[in-house]
């Protein structure tokens, strides 16, 4: 009814009065409400560009009708048509005094400009004058414009007079201006490092919306360095009590619940806060508790709260009761029917099992679910839970999975991603080489161009470098089976040129070392793909170089060399070739074929990819000559990146060393600031805390780890480090975070590999027969597949349980055959062998020790998930489903359902009451007399306002339309459906 | 920085609002609203309210025939924007009355005073409804 007699008022009072729109507007706005296709809607925008642009030039407008025009260029750029001919007339308005035209004015080149338009400073002088405006609304407009518009010059222009409103008797404008000094921290933090105090002391305005918005430059401050504002935890602590136990105004509850966006933005912070710092921590543990238990978990708001304290939880110091409460909350997540509770539910597992690992046990099938969805939001989400979830013995289901969904999806950006992680996976926990390969084909066949140039050469390197000296056959099979394998890739059409680059220098290498091939075959195979993609010149110089490998093998081991014509012709086009690198590559296979055999050898030896490539990044041959230099007084070398910048702490330090002979002046004022050794610090408590609980030795040797190369940097200088890491000397595999089980590059680790693999096997059929038992009673249907999933994905994620787990699950599992075997003699079998499986493996008592003394070299070939899949036959899943109890009763709370479309939905929906109906009706209809208008309007309801679903709506709905003036056409009955149902 | 845009889209995909937290140029605005717009009607009712899309996380919200779009980082609470959103068509709805489509589109710059109110920087500054109106019903009052 409001909106109805408003729009009356703007009709009566047409285009001279009020705040009304021209019926031009009306039309304009109408036109576009209806039109059906972006085409139509481009038309008429162009059409409106003309219109402006003639109208906005004439002499006198009103300044109604300006504002008017300027809302209509919003319109115009808005649809994506440029409006810049009008910029500066939305710049005059600014300077105008009507409080709605200066505002109009502002928002419109907040909207229009960047920060770096030549108009900006044409506007300076007004936001100037307007911060000192009597009139609050007014400083608040300017406040506005600031918050968007000013730069890093244009600061120093208004930065007194923000500071000074800090202080204003307005509510309003003191948030306002904290704001805009959070801005000024954004643009360029030095214009304001001495003002960031005032930070602090706006947290304590008596206001709770400038205490609220000061949060927000706090929460940056603080991520930023979170030391220095220890001394607030108490502050921030005491205020989320304060807002939890409702003190603030009833008009900061958001459907009962207490200021929730202050309570999430405070618990970001204390997250922060509390990371890693035990003392901290311990203030925030009871206000946290608190709220998770008081939580509300009905509603999207409740639950957004809830969300928040778990993710604080697992970011403070953990405190095992907290966890817990978290973990049940997470459990409501997972077990919700809502995919938005889903997502967040996934989200937070990811949190939480970083400090407690087994908490994704009982989540299995939940992850499994949300990881099969078709809504790929939710698969995403999964995806990221099961990196962070990743270890050697389920890196191969994870990394098939996210290859499968990475072939299926055609977004690129999302392709690159899944692609880079499941590089990174493979190169961190390849359970072999083998494997490796194969999956670094898939990637590189399905998103080829799209990984990083690296992994193409560290593929390489690694088929170069094989396992080392001891494992030679190993390698010559590993080499052999990449060489079939690119062979039979090489058929497919349209390869990546970094995977041909890969194949080529495979080829070139390796392909005729076994015997297998003939140099002409791989000859001719490798002028395919020269020929294929004759217009990659990086593939061709790949290509030409396998050739002349291939043809110096042949002569070195004595064999004549026939080229094939087409092999003649390539390297005769290669000659001719404007590239010169290609043309070099080619005359230097012309000259090697006229050469006998020994010089060949010589120059291109066979299998020597790895050793004849000496590159010492170091440059440590010209160590005596540097010294030399530097004994007859020439300057030491600075790095580039210590050069620029930093120049006073290089400077410090290179005077630290050799006690400054030549310079006269000393800085040590400027060794303070020097930041990272601090911080460096801070990491390692920090990982040592969130890791502690889960696999002590793993922290142990990282801990190590980073000590000695925190040792190293300090007593060499970071420069020397940085170069290293930089070059040559990392292997493919990079070192990994569980250091004694991933690495299978060396040899002396691979009985523990294989050690870990057999205990693997043993928890997955522990977790595995707790799982059928645990199943019998919850779950119905869930299929053998997505059991086989979880026990691969989850087998191998509890280490720290498996001492008590051999040990109590196996009566559970010997309790449950009885059980079985009633019903059905096939499942008698697999338990009982996974029976057997566990007391097989239980005598070593002391599995995490991995002492090989008690472990028998199990073979490396054992396949877990092979042996997993006799134990799982699907009798066991159907017995299971007759025996399954009731309990799987749909839960009230799952029942919650986070519909956009709040029509349906509790969660405070903000419809009309039901008794203010009859009200409503009557009222309209009384105006509807008043106003004149004929009896028909009842009775003949239009065809959009049929769509309303009872009399009250078609009436509201018709009413409006014929006062507005618009003609209703069928085209958008949505205009005027109610956004709130 | 948390959000970095507000969008109102109808189903037929023509914006009706839209507010940016960082600068982009038409083109790429006209690109990302294509693009997610399509993202988002594609999707149904059952799926997340929330769809990544390159470097954002669109948190979106469907009222009668109007998406909320809002682009946020990666470290922001969706659910907690879910509710932001809903906030804001409250509070559009308390001042507009049984709000629709076209309030929207006939006070473009009162929905945007609105926003403006409601987020400075990407951050949500004011969620208490009367805070974020006063102003604007005092605008209307003196003008």
């Amino acid at each position: 009814m409001e909106q109805l007699k408003t729009i009356g008022r703007e009709l009566a009072m047409g285009s001279q009065g009020g705040f009304g729109q021209s019926k031009e507007f009306l039309e304009l706005v109408k036109s576009i409400g209806e039109a059906r296709s972006k085409a139509e809607e481009d038309r008429i925008v162009v059409r409106e560009i003309e219109t402006l642009k003639r109208r906005i030039v004439e002499p006198d407008i009103p300044k109604r009708k300006m504002k008017e025009y300027i809302i209509r260029l919003l319109y115009v750029e808005m649809l994506g048509h440029d409006a810049s001919f009008g910029y500066i007339h939305a710049v005059k308005m600014t300077h105008d005094d009507n409080l709605l035209s200066k505002r109009t004015g502002y928002l419109a080149l907040t909207l229009f400009l960047n920060d770096d338009h030549d108009l900006i400073i044409l506007i300076v002088n007004t936001i100037q004058k307007d911060l000192k405006s009597d009139n609050y609304l007014v400083v608040c407009a300017a406040l506005n414009a600031v918050c968007r518009l000013i730069n890093e010059e244009t600061i120093p222009a208004v930065l007194p007079s923000v500071v000074d409103l800090l202080a204003h008797p307005k509510d309003a404008v003191r948030k306002k201006a904290v704001m805009a000094l959070h801005r000024f921290h954004l643009k360029s933090s030095s214009s304001v490092s001495h003002l960031v105090s005032n930070f602090r002391k706006k947290l304590c305005d008596n206001d709770p919306g400038v205490m609220g918005a000061t949060l927000c430059p706090l929460f940056d401050l603080i991520a930023l360095d979170p030391s220095s504002y220890k001394d607030l935890v108490v502050s921030f602590v005491s205020i989320l009590k304060q807002v939890a136990e409702h003190r603030l105004p009833k008009s900061y509850d958001y459907h009962q619940m207490p200021a929730p966006f202050i309570q999430i933005k405070l618990l970001k912070i204390l997250a922060v806060l509390g990371s890693g710092d035990k003392q901290a921590s311990e203030h925030m543990y009871t206000v946290i508790g608190e709220i998770i238990r008081k939580g509300d978990s009905s509603s999207n708001i409740g639950n957004a709260i809830l969300y928040e304290c778990i993710c604080c939880v697992s970011s403070i110091y953990p405190n095992h009761k907290l966890l817990e409460a978290a973990a049940d909350v997470n459990a409501k997540f997972l077990k919700s029917d809502s995919h938005n509770l889903k997502y967040m539910g996934i989200d937070a597992l990811g949190r939480l099992i970083k400090i407690t690992p087994h908490v994704a046990e009982q989540h299995q099938l939940a992850v499994i679910d949300c990881l099969e969805d078709p809504d790929d939001t939710l698969k995403r989400k999964t995806f990221e839970l099961l990196y962070k979830m990743t270890k050697s013995s389920n890196v191969e289901v994870i990394v098939d999975r996210m290859i499968d969904y990475m072939i299926s999806i055609s977004d690129d950006h999302y392709k690159t991603y899944i692609a880079s992680r499941c590089v990174e996976l493979a190169e961190q926990f390849a359970p072999s080489n083998h494997w490796f390969i194969q999956t670094m084909n898939k990637v590189f066949e399905h998103a080829g161009d799209l990984v990083n140039i690296k992994v193409a050469h560290n593929l390489m390197r690694l088929i170069g470098e094989g396992f080392g000296e001891d494992a030679a056959t190993a390698d010559n099979q590993l080499r052999s089976s990449a060489v079939e394998s690119y062979l039979r890739i090489i058929g497919e059409p349209k390869l990546p040129s970094m995977f041909l680059q890969v194949i080529c220098w495979v080829l070139g290498e390796y392909g005729t070392a076994d015997g297998k091939y003939s140099a002409s075959y791989i000859t001719g195979k490798l002028c395919d793909i020269a020929e294929a993609y004759s217009n990659d010149e990086t593939v061709k110089a790949y290509a030409i170089s396998a050739l002349t490998k291939m043809y110096a093998f042949e002569i070195a081991a004595g064999r004549k060399v026939d080229m094939l014509p087409e092999c003649q012709s390539f390297v005769e086009e290669l000659l001719a070739s404007h590239s010169t690198d290609l043309q070099q590559r080619a005359y230097e296979l012309q000259a090697l074929i006229g050469l006998d055999a020994r010089a060949v050898e010589t120059i291109m030896p066979q299998d020597a990819s790895c050793e004849d490539i000496e590159v010492d990044t170091d440059l440590a041959f010209l160590n005596g000559y540097v010294q030399q230099s530097l004994e007859r007084g020439a300057l030491p070398y600075i790095p580039e990146d210590e050069r620029t910048g930093m120049v006073n702490v290089s400077n410090f330090r290179s005077q630290d060393q050799h006690e400054s002979a030549q310079h006269g002046l000393r800085f040590e004022a400027y060794e303070v600031p020097k930041p990272p050794m601090p911080s460096k610090v801070a990491t390692v408590s920090l990982s040592s805390s969130t890791d502690l609980v889960p696999v002590p030795e793993t922290l142990y040797s990282r801990e190590t780890h980073q000590i000695s190369s925190a040792g190293l940097s300090s007593e060499t200088g970071s420069s020397e480090l940085k170069l290293k890491l930089d070059g040559v000397q990392k292997k493919w595999g990079r070192p990994t975070y569980s250091s004694p089980t991933s690495s299978s590059n060396s040899t002396s680790q691979n009985p523990v590999n294989g050690a870990t693999q057999t205990t693997d096997v043993a928890t997955a059929v522990n977790s595995k027969v707790r799982d059928n038992y645990d199943t019998r009673k919850q779950r119905i249907e869930i299929s053998p597949e997505k059991q086989k999933l979880a026990a691969s994905l989850f087998g191998g994620s509890t280490k720290t349980e498996k001492r008590s787990s051999t040990s109590s699950k196996v009566p559970k599992a010997s309790a449950s055959v009885p059980d079985r075997s009633q019903e059905s003699k096939a499942a008698v079998a697999p338990s009982e062998v996974a029976q057997g499986k566990t007391i097989q493996s239980s005598p070593p008592p002391d599995l995490l020790d991995l002492d090989e003394s008690t472990i028998t070299v199990a073979p490396p070939s054992v396949d877990p998930f092979k042996q997993l899949e006799g134990l799982l036959d699907p009798s066991i899943n159907s017995t299971t489903n007759h025996s399954s109890g009731v309990t799987n009763a749909p839960d009230i709370m799952t029942h919650y359902a986070a519909t956009p479309a709040s029509r349906e939905s509790g969660s405070g929906g903000y419809s009309i009451p039901v008794t203010g109906d009859n009200v409503n009706l009557l009222s309209e209809l009384s105006n509807a007399a008043v106003r004149g208008t004929t009896g028909e309007t009842t009775t003949t309801p239009l065809p959009q306002s049929v769509k309303g679903p009872n009399a009250k709506d078609s009436l509201q709905r018709d009413a409006k339309v014929r006062q507005m003036g618009v003609t209703p056409t069928s085209q958008n009955p949505n205009l005027f459906s109610d956004l709130l149902g | 920085m948390g959000i970095r845009f507000v969008l109102m889209v109808n189903k037929q995909g023509q914006t009706r609002l839209a507010q940016y937290y960082e600068y982009l140029t038409l083109d790429e605005r006209r690109a990302l609203e294509g693009e997610i717009v399509r993202k988002c009607l594609a999707r149904n009712e059952q799926q997340c309210s929330f769809v990544e899309h390159r470097n954002y996380k669109i948190v979106y919200r469907r009222y009668a025939s109007l998406f909320f779009l809002v682009g946020v980082d990666d470290d922001e609470n969706e659910l907690a924007i879910l509710e932001f959103i809903h906030l804001l068509v409250e509070t559009m709805d308390r001042h507009f009355g049984n709000v629709c489509e076209l309030d929207i589109m006939f006070h473009l710059e009162k929905a945007h005073f609105m926003l403006e109110e409601m987020v400075m920087n990407g951050c949500i500054v004011e969620t208490s409804k009367s805070n974020i109106l006063t102003p604007i019903q005092l605008m209307d009052k003196t003008s």
